[in-house]
């Protein structure tokens, strides 16, 4: 029964924070109503019994990649006036498109030609489960190949965005230390012989 | 009453159309674009965790972690591209971004 009311509870404060995310005027604003849909939407995980992926949903989320949003969101001059424009105009479209698919997608889901027979809850596991110690255990034998792709992608990640964003400024003065180091008496100083003169 | 595996799979697709008419209604604002792409992909890791859960399979979960890693290198890079862009012609509009058109 506390399943079915946090279950809904959290539901309803997903559902409401997504629709703020698209609707809201302020793009600051629509980061932080993401990070909201985060949170319940890890609560929810939770509930699921995947423990990893929803403190790893807060963690890795929340906790980078949002950041990341607001930084560059704050950054970024942002003229919202001109970025709204056609907002009423497209709203009648878009609430067509998302009823229409979400229509499609619910007579799939309670239909009863595809009817999925995995409807009741499974056991339940013992005490002493752990998700992660499962998780990992998968992870590091049956996806190991798949995991290291992984870690090539965030590598590639890594160096495209900072070599996108990198800039090489030409015009500033800037010290090369071997340069200073390698330097000889005859590079910088030159003798020169001339008669001295007589009053 | 209890939850059953529908609950999450309405939930999950009624994301999915929240974000799919943010992605129609913002088309000027490439930052709610990208949020709205973030929302898809949390709609759709909501999906295979309840089927992991109710099917009792662990895979469900290693494709999520996977979809997390991807969504992650996608966003960093997407935000790159968003700042150089920004450098490049003071603007973030879509409608400003035309310089492929023919």
């Amino acid at each position: 029964m506390i399943e079915t009311v946090i279950f809904y509870i959290f539901a309803v404060a997903t559902v409401i924070s997504a629709c703020a995310v698209v609707t809201v005027k302020n793009p600051v604003h629509a980061v932080l109503f993401l990070v909201l849909t985060f949170f319940t939407s890890a609560v929810i995980w939770m509930s699921l019994e995947a423990e990893f992926l929803a403190i790893s949903l807060v963690l890795v989320y929340v906790g980078a990649v949002m950041v990341l949003f607001i930084f560059v969101v704050m950054m970024l001059d942002i003229n919202v006036a001109r970025l709204r424009e056609g907002f009423v105009r497209y709203l009648p479209l878009g609430l067509a498109v998302a009823v229409i698919m979400l229509l499609l997608m619910l007579s799939v889901v309670t239909s009863d030609v595809f009817v999925l027979d995995v409807g009741s809850e499974p056991l339940p596991k013992p005490a002493d489960y752990s998700n992660t110690k499962a998780l990992g255990a998968v992870l590091y034998t049956d996806y190991v190949f798949a995991f290291e792709i992984a870690a090539v992608i965030l590598l590639v990640a890594i160096i495209a965005a900072i070599s996108l964003t990198m800039r090489k400024r030409t015009h500033t003065k800037y010290q090369v230390p071997s340069d200073q180091i390698k330097v000889r008496k005859s590079d910088r100083l030159r003798i020169v012989k001339m008669p001295s003169v007589e009053e | 009453m209890t939850v059953t595996l529908s609950h999450y799979l309405i939930l999950a697709a009624v994301l999915f159309s929240i974000s799919i008419a943010g992605i129609v209604i913002n088309r000027k604002n490439i930052i709610v674009l990208l949020m709205s792409i973030e929302l898809m992909l949390l709609s759709v890791n909501l999906n295979f965790i309840a089927f992991s859960h109710y099917l009792d399979d662990l895979a469900g979960q290693v494709f999520v972690f996977f979809i997390l890693t991807v969504a992650a290198a996608e966003a960093a890079i997407g935000l790159a591209i968003l700042v150089v862009l920004f450098r490049n012609k003071r603007s973030i509009n879509v409608e400003d971004i035309k310089e492929l058109k023919w």
